[in-house]
């Protein structure tokens, strides 16, 4: 396939304790590669459940660049299949979500399927009498994925049939779900309507990074928020005139270097992490009247003051999303190329919660995360430039060295500062890990 | 102005695109009634702005702010400063309310947004609820609703 294929040597190079190399970025290989392993022996986001609240609801999206459907049985579970049929491979599914009733049917002979993806009828079927079509691959329908797991309607799956567990894999960076569940009184999220979609002409690794970077807000964002807080302090208004909700939102993108060393970043194994620790740019929003009086009725109040308490600010969860608890959202980060990501933004409801929570999520997304947004234009302008930057030969490597503490041990959960590029390390490390896991004529 | 004529507000709607295309933004503010919004739905046919994502659904603060923005020295991703283009079809007189002293009109329209190599087309229809304010047409809402509000885009940097 290429000079990586089959060579965990050449991957495990490319990454220093301190460094990366750019073909991690920008090298279609290395690429090929990371869907073939990286997306296949870990456990991928997919979606929600809410996505598909009623039985034959089906919603369609890839792990990696494998195209896959998500599907609600007629036993109400969750299955994810792959999208291709087992006779010539055509896509079941085109549309992004429906209602496909009680089976799938394909659209070029009709075959047709359960649910579940079991093979339920073929056209003409005495065709294949004495054919042995019992021995073929295709009698067994559409196939499953690996691995599914819904975990409190984050739905994930493992491509690969065998290989590390859900509950190891993640292990205590499941906190930052948990958190962002029981911020509904009814401990339930529903997605509140489409996605935000997004095109970034660049590796999604970068877009993964910048999600713990703390350095870069202050320096890339001050055309955004930074003008926000100058426009608002110049403006002619009322004494004692109430933050609008658009700038309580803005304006702590451009908080001080300290305000970000102070935060923290927590690290946990296999490549997941999360900044703000001790408090973020999601502490400071106004309360939404009636919602702390309705989470004491739901959990008693020493409970209630703990969950809301925290107050995370972005939460890795490799290889490709990122969740904000405080505003209830979740970003997916879905490789299409080496250079070449689309970024998906969906927003969730806590259900039995005031509306006002919502809305200032919305906001949130349109405001950061639009393809039509300042903020999200400051950022995109900065990973396409080292997109192009990268193809530079004057230097090979990538610096991930802040705050490197020599002798890292990532298999340990770790606080440290908030300006650290540790998670990034983190993510290096464990990309290295599953990057090679199955290589060498291994378990695949 | 006593009361605005088809030609009047089909005036309005083309000049306002041609402030936008020529870049006179404080001329283009200056059309904006202080409680104004400008709306672009993620959704085709979206009827809620408020509990689900927009594209943009911002207030006259932020239309300022991203005027402000536009031309700000720190602003990496407007180095160099893109360009737009509208070519509006005739618009559509909606309603006309005297009385309320009220119009809508309906405005069909390419843009070509323009930066570095890249050059983009979308293809839109624009709804402006306009009201008269001491004599003047003021803009109270500006709905843009793309043809492809649905697809993946890179950065959209000006207004449409
Ligand atoms: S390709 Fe699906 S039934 Fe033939
Ligand atoms: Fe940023």
């Amino acid at each position: 396939m290429s000079r990586y294929a089959n060579d965990t040597a050449a991957i495990e190079a490319l990454v220093r304790p301190t460094e990366v190399h750019r073909d991690i970025y920008i090298d279609e290989d290395v690429f090929k590669l990371e869907m073939k392993h990286l997306f296949a022996n870990t456990w991928v986001f997919v979606g929600h459940d809410s996505q598909t609240p009623n039985k034959g609801d089906y919603f369609t999206t890839e792990i990696g660049t494998q195209p896959v459907i998500m599907v609600r049985h007629s036993d109400d579970q969750i299955y994810v299949l792959h999208n291709r049929c087992p006779h010539k491979g055509t896509k079941i599914a085109i549309d992004r979500a429906g209602n496909t009733g009680k089976f799938f049917r394909c659209p070029y002979h009709a075959w047709s399927f359960k649910t579940n993806g079991c093979l339920l009828a073929i056209p003409l079927r005495k065709g294949y009498k004495d054919t042995g079509l019992e021995e073929s691959h295709s009698v067994n329908g559409m196939a499953p994925v690996g691995a599914v797991k819904n975990y409190r309607g984050f739905v994930f799956a493992r491509l690969a049939k065998d290989g590390i567990d859900f509950d190891t894999f993640f292990g205590n960076a499941l906190s930052s779900i948990d958190n962002m569940v029981d911020r509904s009184p009814a401990g339930r999220l529903e997605v509140s309507g489409p996605p935000l979609r997004y095109m970034h002409r660049c590796n999604w690794k970068m877009l993964v990074e910048n999600q713990t970077d703390t350095c870069h807000p202050m320096v890339a964002h001050e055309s955004s928020a930074g003008t926000a807080i100058d426009l608002w302090e110049k403006m002619d208004k009322p004494e004692g005139t109430k933050t609008p909700m658009a700038m309580e939102v803005i304006a702590p993108f451009m908080s001080s270097y300290e305000f970000f060393e102070n935060m923290g970043i927590r690290t946990w194994p296999n490549g997941h992490g999360h900044t703000g620790v001790h408090h973020s740019i999601h502490s400071d929003y106004s309360a939404i009247p009636g919602y702390f009086e309705q989470m004491v009725e739901a959990y008693g109040e020493e409970k209630a003051r703990a969950i809301l308490g925290e107050s995370r600010h972005n939460t890795i969860y490799f290889p490709n999303i990122m969740i904000k608890g405080p505003i209830q959202q979740l970003r997916l980060f879905k490789p299409i190329s080496a250079g070449r990501t689309l970024v998906e933004s969906y927003i969730y409801r806590l259900v039995d919660a005031p509306d006002m929570l919502v809305e200032r999520t919305a906001m949130y997304n349109r405001l950061i995360n639009a393809p039509t947004s300042m903020v999200g234009h400051d950022d995109l302008e900065m990973y396409e430039r080292a997109q192009e930057g990268l193809h530079s030969d004057g230097l090979e490597w990538v610096n991930v060295q802040r705050l490197y503490v020599e002798g890292e041990d990532f298999e340990d959960e770790a606080i440290e500062n908030g300006t650290t590029e540790r998670q990034m390390r983190n993510q290096f490390h464990a990309w290295t890990k599953y990057m090679t896991m199955s290589m060498d004529g291994g378990a695949r | 102005m006593t009361f605005p004529s088809r030609d009047d507000l089909i005036d309005f709607v083309y000049d306002e695109a041609r402030m936008l295309d020529d870049g006179r933004f404080d001329e283009w503010l200056a059309l904006w009634k202080p409680d104004g919004m400008y709306w672009m739905p993620l959704d085709y046919n979206q009827q809620d702005a408020k509990h689900v994502t927009s594209l943009l659904h911002e207030d006259f603060f932020m239309i300022k702010l991203r005027v402000e923005r536009f031309k700000g020295e720190r602003t990496f991703s407007q180095k160099p400063k893109t360009r737009c283009h509208h070519v509006i079809q005739r618009p559509f007189i909606e309603e006309v309310d005297h009385e309320a002293g009220r119009f809508v009109t309906h405005t069909p329209f390419h843009y070509v947004e323009t930066r570095l190599d890249d050059q983009t087309l979308l293809a839109a229809n624009a709804r402006h609820e306009l009201e008269l304010v001491d004599g003047a047409l003021k803009i109270r809402l500006k709905r843009v609703d793309l043809l492809n509000c649905d697809a993946a885009f890179g950065n959209i940097q000006m207004f449409l």
